[in-house]
Formats: C-alpha cells, sequence, structure tokens
C-alpha cells in the first residue's frame, strides 16, 4: 500500500531517521520498541508463571501458545489500516452487543456467574473482544466530529459506552465492565472533552456511589467490606488479601528467591498464576523485582502514548491513546487489589496472569496500536 | 455532519498532546501509589510481614515417643512395637466423606462397626488436619488396593504407626494387661503435651500401671506445611524419648507351662519368689488375646468374649474371690498356738464332726468317720476340720482375723497390679458394718476351715504362702523387676524396681515365739511327706521338701446329714480345688497357690498341678516335652 519512496516523498525530514534502520519494521509494519518490550513482558510472565504454578511447565507451555496465538492475532492487526477498523466500527459495535446479549440468554460460566459463550470446542468471552470494539467505537465516533466534543456527542459516546457495561455488570463480572467503561472513557478524555465537564461528572459520580452499593451483588458488597477490613473475616473472604499482603510484605527488597516463595510455593496464596501473581512476583523477586516489571510497563505504556501522539488522526490517536491508557488500568487495579489498595475485582495483571482470552485480546489491542503506527502517515494528505 | 464544526486538525493534534501528557503524569502519579504501597508492605513492613509468612508455613508437630518393651526376667520380650498400617482421612481434604467412605469400602472390608467408630473419632479429634484411622491392621494386599486408587481418593492415605504387639497373646493378658487407644476420659486425666501424639494407653495392667515409665517423651518438630496442613519437609527436630523398657519378675516359661497344666479349666494359679516379692507366673484361665483390644475390639468378639460363661475377662489371679478352705489352716493354727489359747500338742479326739453344744448342729468333718485323736501336725496334715473348730470355738474370731490381717488377707498388698481386690477378712468389726448382725460362734467355726463370710484371691493365698516361707518378713507381691537403662559407661543395667514412694509394705508378722513358725511349717510339711497327710501322692518322690497346703471350698451349703456326692452334682456345683505350698523348705524360692473352680478335692486336683509347677521351676522339668517325647 505504502512504500519506502512514497513515504519520502510525504516526509522528508524522515529521510535520514529512515536510512539508519533497516526496512524490517516498515515492511512487517510492527512497531520494534513496542515488540521488543512486550517480548520482555512475556518472558518476564513465563518465568514467574513457572514458579506461581508450582513448576508445572505445562501451565508454561499453554501460557506460551496463546503468546503465540496472541502474536499472530496482533501481527495479522498491524496489517490492516485505522481505516479499515473504522469502517467496521459500528457493526463489530453491533455484533458485540448482541453476543452480549447471547450470553445472557444461553451464556455458561460458574460461580454464579454467566461470561462464556460456548462453541463447539471452543469458548469464548464476548466482554473480552468488547474491551477493543468500545474504544475503537467511540474513538470512530469522535474522531468525526468536531473536537472537544459538543454535550450531545458526549452523551451519545456515553450512550455507546453504557450499553456493554451494563450488559457485562449484569453478567456479573464488575471488574471487566469497569475496564470497558474506562476504555471509552478515556476516548472522551483524550478527546478533549471540557474539564468542567470532567468535574461535573466526578461530582455526580462521586454523589451516585450510595446508588451503587445499593444495586451491587451481596458477593461484591462483600468484596468492598473485606477491602475495608480484611481481619474482620481472616479464613473466608479476608483470606485472599490477607495472604497476597504477606506474600509481598515477606519479600522485602530482594525477594525469598524464584521458586523459593513460601507463601506460593506452599498454596497459602489463593490464585497465584492468575490474578494474584503479582504477589508471587513480590514475594519471590521482591521490591526490585516489582520495579523491573513496573518499568516495563512504564515503558511500554509511554511507548503506546507516544504512538497514539505521533498518530497523524484524530481516530488514530484516540485509539491508540485509549488502548494504552486501559492497559494501564489492568496494571493498576491488578496491583493495587492484591496489595490491598482496592477492593478485590476480578482483573488479572497483562501478559502475566495466567488465562487465554485476556491476552490474546491485550495483543489485538497491540496489534491496533502498532497498525496506527505503521499508517500514521497515511492520512497525512 | 453539515451542522457540524469544521475540523481543525492540528489544535485537535495539539489538544491531544497535551491530554496525552496529562495522562502520561496521572500513570506515573498512580504507579507512584502502588510503589509506595510496595515500599510501604515489602521495606517498612517486612518484618510483620515475613513474620506472619514464617507462622503460616512453619508448624509445630508433636513426635509420638516408642513405648518401652517388655521382657520376662529371663530376657524374653513379652510386649514389642510393630509396625502396622492403617488407613486414615484428613476430612480437611476430603470434600465429601460419605462419598470417600463408600469408595474406600468398595476396595477393602470396613465393618459398620468400624465407620461408627470412626465418626466417633471424626468428632472428638483434638487438631486440625489430623488424620482420622479408618481401618487397621491392612493387609499388603490393601494397602495396594487403596494406593492405585490414591488419585480419586483424596484425603485418603495409608498411614504406618507402631502399635503394642503381644507375642505370646493370651497367656500374659491377665499378668501384663494391654494397651489400647486413648480415649477421651484418659486424655483428660494425663499431660496434654506429653500425649500431644500419643494413640494408646495402657489400659489395665502392668500396661497401665507403668504408663508413665512405658509411655517416655514427646518430641517435636517444626514442619513445613502447605496451605492444606500437608507437611512438605521437617526443619528442625527434637526427638522424642522412647519409654523406658522394663523387666518383669515373670518367667515366661513356667508361666506358659502353668498356663498349659490348667487349660480347659476355669483356674487360677500365682506363684511368687518369698524372696523377692516378684511374681514368677500369675495365670488365670481361660484368657484373651490382648492384641484384639489394641486397636478396638469388634462388638461381636467383645460381646462373646463378654457372654461366655467361663468368664475370659474375668481375672482370678487377683480379682477372683474364692473362700480358701482348709488351705487357711495353718495360719489358723499359728493364731491359735501363738495367741497362747492352745500349744501345738493339744489333742482332741475327732468322732467326725463337733458341735457347740450337746446335741446341737453339727459341724461336720470333711471326713465322715472322724481322724480319731490329732493335735496341731496331725490336724494340718490331714485337714482335721473338728480340731480347728474346737481351737476356734477357745479363742473366739479376734485372734484368727489379727493374725490373718497380719498375712495380708483383707487387703492389697500387690505393688503394681492396679485391678487387684483386697476380697474379704471376716471380724467382728466387719460383720457389723456389713452384714449389720453380730458374729456368732459359728461364724468363728466356719471361718477356721476357711469357709462361710471369709474369702480371698489366689494372689492374696499364695502371698501368705510366701510370707509363712519368709518366716513372717514381708515382701510385697511384686511384677516389676527393674527398668533398662543405659549408664555412663554406655552398657545396658538393669536399676532395680523403686517402690519406696508406692503402697506401704505390711508389717513383717512378729510371733510371741519364733518357734511356732516352725510348728506350722512341720505340719505343712507333713501335709506333704507324712503318711496320712492329704497330699503325699503329690509330694511323693521329691528331691526336696514341700510345705503345702490342701483345700476343697464348698461351692453350695451342705444341708445336715446329707451325703456329698461329687458325681451327682452338676459341675458348677462341684467344691473347688485349691493348694497352696512352698517349696524347699530349708530354702524356700517359691511360693505357689493353686485355684481350680469346680475342681472337686485340692489333694487330687490341685495339689498334682502344683507340684508340677514347683518342679519345673525348681528342677526345670517340663511336664509337655516328656509326654510329647512318649509319641
Amino acid at each position: 500500500m505504502i512504500n519506502n519512496r512514497e513515504f519520502e516523498r510525504y516526509m522528508p525530514e524522515a529521510h535520514d531517521h529512515l536510512r539508519q534502520r533497516p526496512s524490517l519494521w516498515s515492511y512487517t509494519r510492527l512497531d520494534g520498541w513496542l515488540l521488543l518490550l512486550l517480548f520482555l513482558l512475556c518472558g518476564f510472565g513465563l518465568f514467574i508463571l513457572y514458579s506461581a504454578s508450582g513448576q508445572d511447565i505445562g501451565y508454561v507451555t499453554r501460557q506460551a501458545i496463546r503468546m503465540g496465538a496472541g502474536f499472530v492475532v496482533m501481527v495479522f492487526l498491524a496489517q490492516l489500516t485505522p481505516r479499515f477498523f473504522g469502517r467496521w466500527a459500528l457493526w463489530l459495535y453491533v455484533i458485540g452487543v448482541l453476543l452480549l446479549v447471547c450470553v445472557m440468554l444461553f451464556g455458561v460460566g460458574a460461580k454464579g456467574a454467566q461470561r462464556w459463550i460456548a462453541l463447539p470446542g471452543f469458548r469464548f468471552q464476548p466482554a473480552e473482544i468488547m474491551k477493543l470494539i468500545l474504544p475503537l467505537t467511540v474513538a470512530y465516533y469522535l474522531a468525526h466530529r468536531s473536537l472537544p466534543p459538543s454535550f450531545r456527542h458526549i452523551f451519545i459516546c456515553l450512550a455507546l459506552i453504557a450499553v456493554p457495561t451494563v450488559f457485562i455488570m449484569k453478567q456479573p463480572d464488575l471488574g471487566t465492565s469497569l475496564l470497558i467503561a474506562a476504555s471509552g472513557v478515556f476516548v472522551l478524555l483524550l478527546s478533549g472533552i471540557l474539564w468542567r465537564y470532567i468535574f461535573i461528572a466526578v461530582g455526580i459520580g462521586s454523589a451516585a456511589l450510595p446508588g451503587l452499593w445499593a444495586v451491587m451483588k451481596d458477593y461484591q458488597r462483600q468484596r468492598v467490606l473485606t477491602f475495608l477490613d480484611p481481619e474482620s473475616d481472616p479464613l473466608g473472604s479476608g483470606w485472599n488479601i490477607i495472604q497476597s499482603k504477606t506474600a509481598i510484605g515477606s519479600g522485602g527488597i530482594d525477594g525469598k528467591g524464584w521458586l523459593s516463595g513460601t507463601q506460593s510455593q506452599l498454596d497459602f496464596l489463593p490464585e497465584s498464576h492468575t490474578d494474584f501473581i503479582i504477589a508471587v512476583v513480590a514475594e519471590e523477586l521482591g521490591f526490585i523485582g516489582v520495579l523491573i516489571l513496573l518499568t516495563l510497563y512504564v515503558l511500554i505504556i509511554a511507548r503506546g502514548l507516544v504512538i497514539a501522539a505521533r498518530a497523524p488522526d484524530s481516530f488514530g490517536r484516540l485509539l491508540a491513546g485509549s488502548l494504552t491508557l486501559t492497559f494501564f488500568v489492568y496494571v493498576f487495579v491488578n496491583i493495587g487489589m492484591v496489595s490491598g489498595l482496592l477492593p478485590v475485582v476480578g482483573v488479572p495483571l497483562p501478559m502475566v496472569s495466567y488465562g487465554g482470552t485476556s491476552i490474546v485480546t491485550l495483543m489485538a489491542g497491540f496489534g491496533m496500536i502498532m497498525s496506527v503506527y505503521s499508517y500514521r502517515t497515511m492520512l497525512l494528505k | 455532519m453539515g451542522a457540524e464544526r469544521l475540523k481543525d486538525h492540528s489544535k485537535e493534534s495539539r489538544t491531544f498532546k497535551v491530554r496525552a501528557v496529562l495522562a502520561f503524569f496521572v500513570v506515573v502519579v498512580m504507579l507512584c501509589i502502588l510503589v509506595g504501597r510496595l515500599y510501604y508492605l515489602q521495606v517498612v513492613e517486612h518484618d510483620r510481614y515475613a513474620a506472619m509468612s514464617e507462622a503460616n508455613r512453619v508448624q509445630l508437630q508433636p513426635v509420638p515417643p516408642t513405648r518401652g518393651l517388655i521382657y520376662d526376667r529371663n530376657g524374653v520380650l513379652l510386649a514389642d512395637n510393630r509396625p502396622s498400617y492403617s488407613v486414615t482421612i484428613l476430612k480437611e481434604e476430603v470434600n465429601d466423606l460419605d462419598a470417600t467412605l463408600v469408595a474406600l469400602r468398595s476396595l477393602i472390608p470396613i465393618t459398620d462397626r468400624e465407620v461408627e467408630s470412626f465418626k466417633k473419632r471424626l468428632y472428638q479429634r483434638r487438631r486440625p488436619f489430623e488424620s482420622i484411622p479408618v481401618r487397621f491392621r491392612l493387609t499388603e494386599d490393601e494397602i495396594a488396593k487403596i494406593s492405585v486408587n490414591y488419585h480419586r481418593l483424596p484425603g485418603v492415605r495409608v498411614e504406618a504407626e507402631l502399635i503394642r504387639y503381644y507375642p505370646y497373646g493370651k497367656s500374659l493378658v491377665h499378668a501384663m494387661g494391654y494397651v489400647g487407644r486413648i480415649n477421651e476420659k484418659e486424655l483428660g486425666r494425663v499431660d496434654s503435651t506429653n500425649y500431644a501424639a500419643t494413640h494408646y494407653i495402657g489400659k489395665l495392667g502392668i500396661e497401665k500401671f507403668y504408663e508413665d515409665k512405658l509411655h517416655g517423651e514427646v518430641g517435636f518438630q517444626k514442619v513445613e506445611t502447605n496451605a492444606r496442613g500437608r507437611v512438605m519437609r521437617v526443619l528442625e527436630r527434637r526427638d522424642p524419648r522412647p519409654g523406658s523398657d522394663i523387666v518383669l519378675h515373670l518367667d515366661l516359661r513356667l508361666q506358659q507351662i502353668t498356663e498349659k497344666l490348667i487349660e480347659g479349666r476355669r483356674a487360677s494359679i500365682v506363684a511368687i519368689d518369698p524372696k523377692t516379692g516378684g511374681i514368677l507366673a500369675l495365670v488365670s484361665t481361660p484368657a484373651y488375646d490382648p492384641n484384639m483390644f489394641v486397636t478396638g475390639i469388634s462388638s461381636k468378639d467383645y460381646k462373646a468374649l463378654r457372654e461366655s460363661p467361663d468368664l475370659p475377662l474375668f481375672n482370678r489371679a487377683i480379682r477372683g474371690r474364692y473362700p480358701p478352705g482348709s488351705t487357711i489352716k495353718p495360719m489358723i493354727a499359728l493364731s491359735a498356738i501363738d495367741s497362747g489359747v492352745v500349744t501345738p500338742n493339744y489333742t482332741i479326739f475327732d468322732p467326725g464332726w463337733y458341735s457347740l453344744t450337746h446335741g446341737g448342729r453339727k459341724y461336720r468333718d470333711w471326713k465322715k468317720v472322724g481322724h480319731g485323736r490329732v493335735n496341731m501336725y496331725e490336724a494340718i496334715a490331714q485337714s482335721c476340720d473338728t480340731w480347728f473348730y474346737d481351737v476356734s470355738h477357745k479363742m473366739g474370731v479376734d485372734p484368727m482375723s489379727k493374725y490373718l490381717g497380719m498375712f495380708g488377707f483383707g487387703q492389697v498388698t500387690s505393688l503394681d497390679l492396679p485391678e487387684a481386690l483386697g476380697a474379704i477378712l471376716p471380724s467382728k468389726e466387719w460383720k457389723k458394718r456389713a452384714r449389720k448382725t453380730p458374729w456368732y460362734t459359728g461364724d468363728s467355726l466356719n471361718m477356721s476351715i476357711g469357709q462361710g463370710f471369709f474369702v480371698a484371691t489366689p494372689l492374696q493365698l499364695a502371698t501368705s504362702m510366701a510370707v509363712i516361707a519368709n518366716r513372717g518378713e514381708w515382701v510385697a507381691p511384686r511384677l516389676l523387676k527393674g527398668t533398662k537403662k543405659i549408664n555412663d559407661a554406655g552398657a545396658e543395667v538393669l536399676e532395680s524396681a523403686d517402690f519406696s514412694d508406692g503402697k506401704p509394705t505390711p508389717a513383717d508378722v512378729v510371733l510371741n515365739d519364733e518357734q511356732h513358725w516352725n510348728d506350722i511349717i512341720k505340719g505343712m510339711r507333713d501335709v506333704m511327706h507324712a503318711k496320712n497327710g492329704t497330699a503325699r501322692r503329690s509330694g511323693a518322690n521329691s528331691s526336696y521338701e514341700i510345705a503345702g497346703k490342701t483345700g476343697t471350698a464348698q461351692v453350695v451349703g451342705i444341708k445336715q446329714d446329707a451325703v456329698y456326692d461329687a458325681d451327682k452334682l452338676a459341675e458348677i456345683h462341684r467344691d473347688h480345688a485349691l493348694f497352696t505350698a512352698f517349696a524347699p523348705v530349708d530354702d524356700p524360692k517359691i511360693a505357689i497357690a493353686v485355684i481350680v473352680e469346680n475342681g472337686g478335692g485340692g489333694s487330687s486336683t490341685a495339689a498334682p498341678i502344683a507340684r508340677k509347677v514347683l518342679d519345673a521351676y525348681l528342677l526345670g522339668i517340663d511336664p509337655f516335652a516328656e509326654a510329647e517325647d512318649d509319641k
């Protein structure tokens, strides 16, 4: 579609820059920095998963296969143009919402929650796909309006956000619904929405908290109560958070050593290979290990925002920016929850927690970010 | 679209960059909050969480001590510890207890009663993560069956533990007692720390009496456990101190010969070494296998034992209260001559009966035609009832009660037989207290021939023989000879048993005239070796001299003038045959009491058995070895 010569014609000042680089990245349409950081993050994830899974190489293999699948999806999406995503945004949104309706009607799941659609030999969580579709749709909608968006467009965007959020909250899956809402709201925030709207929204949100409490399910309320005072039920719902804090705290500065964390290896830490895996990092690799991991995350987020800022059009900016910030929300909510700063909501640690759908979704998101990167010149006309 | 303002691309891009920078700033601030939180947990509060993590993983577990072994006087092992495999369930790892039990029962036979006692144990267990046994004594086949099904039976395990094993089974049960699984009541009595890991406790006899010595001291190990309490590795260990090995005075060989001699009868024999008071043999038949009780007896087996008319659970040797019959006569004679009522040469004419008043109730002699003229020696040798009727009439009950009391009747003198009974030594006070009636002269007459209210255990009879053999010097009967210890040089030594804190030994029998010992011992010698002694057949051809006394105790009262015919009486109404003795007379090495319930005559049944026991002990003759050679 576009080659170097065309690019040089559009952007003569980029000439030297392009000379220094091999054409590999532009040929594969991948971002080298992001790719490197993701590889490091996946490697780190597999490394700690081996320990967190009780040294079960089977987990590591299955996770590596998912990561591989995620890379394939990422590379594939990176080949498509942002314009292509934009064209399909509304259709994808409709399909996504329909799938969520299907989940409500025929979904399967466990522990009182219906989250999955089961197809023969394969099952998936429509909510995961919605994490990509929603920012895409909102970004597409706003990109074609004059920014900052008017109140009317903000309202339409909020409606677009509310529909899937409510469906997912009803599954019930509070963590995912918050992530989805956040991914949509980030588009609005990045679009330059006026500060007064932001303050008004924050004010209304705070006032609505008691109402939220009223509609929450019992187990969700229990989580909040446990968060406020984990010691009140040390063997029941407080167990997880007490054990994860113990794991983190006992790790100290340099940790107990890989495979030597007593909290994780002796099964005191629940969900050690999924949502609570950061506690394994903290226990075995210490404060230093966590800082290394956080540094990787910060670099990925920084790179994502740089790509977004360099995007030539609002659509690419908003899409890449909101996906990047959503990625950060994963990191913040997960670590905040495991370290006892936030209530326990089921949010995995991106690329590190064991589990299929989230890795593929995240990789797909990075594929879209890379697509924005590769085609940053395309709409520069 | 037309109503929209025109898009200003460069302004939008600027706005976005401002927002993006702002967003990144917020991201950094929030990450700083996370880092601060982790710093607080990992650096500031590290010590507290490190301690919590340590407390999580490390547990102090008690390790049971090995129970001390029990040996006989010749070093033969009488009570051993053997590994036994039992299948246990760890409740914490089981999702559905009933389903697990059903699955387990499809693999190995488990009775309803075992399930019932498992559930009982489940409710009275002491610690979390303590496995509860379901069935004991698994065979190798059963272990294999459970092992291959481990994967579908979470929480089910095969565990090995050392449990008591009595290699000689029923031969020693009445002498040694047994251990059994500790119950809640016993747990309340013992030191809960020391018994934290112990599952068995002495229930009866020596095992119960020397529980403190045999049990040992609990050990501890610091173990690393996972969240489900399963031990991953041992970090530190303080070994338990095993219980002391103890040595008994029992002579297993003598015990087994003795047991065989009265096999198939309801009988009891106690043999004591008069020099030490050590019990050489303590037999009560029928007996039962103590191994059945160690891990819990089935209700069917227990019912069979309990309902057997021969009362195998009954320890006749120390709890059987028998009228001693004529075996008591040497001591009655001693009370008469030593209290000065008569001299040994006091002679009466025995017509075959005695009456208190002319034409009154006739107290019959066992020999219908009477013994004619008899003095004390002849009265003992021939067991002349009439002489004793006469003498007891003269002296009354008080000297008899006093002297018999000095020989240990009516009280428990044994040092380490917790179940021993004191039986009854009648006296005026006793009768007034127990029967609320005054003492009649007729009671004295009955008492002088060991009938009436007077009852004694075989152990008491054997003990009285030991006191006579020692000429009044008291050595209380005991089973424990000593405790095995390792001395400073590393050699195994036997530390003699110390009973100084135990029960006080009765005062020695001091006679007004020491010569009277010779008088009654002569009478007893004549029982065995004089030409008309009642047990002359049992005393014949003996290379050593025996002092003995036969006894035949009536089980049913015989009406006046009725004729006693042993053949016509139902077996359970036949007389008890008794015999007491010590030997050799000049240097007593063994004192013995034999009781054969419904055995008939003391001289015909009990004395020959006693002679074989004496020969076995003093001469080393095994009566059964010859019989086997003949075949």
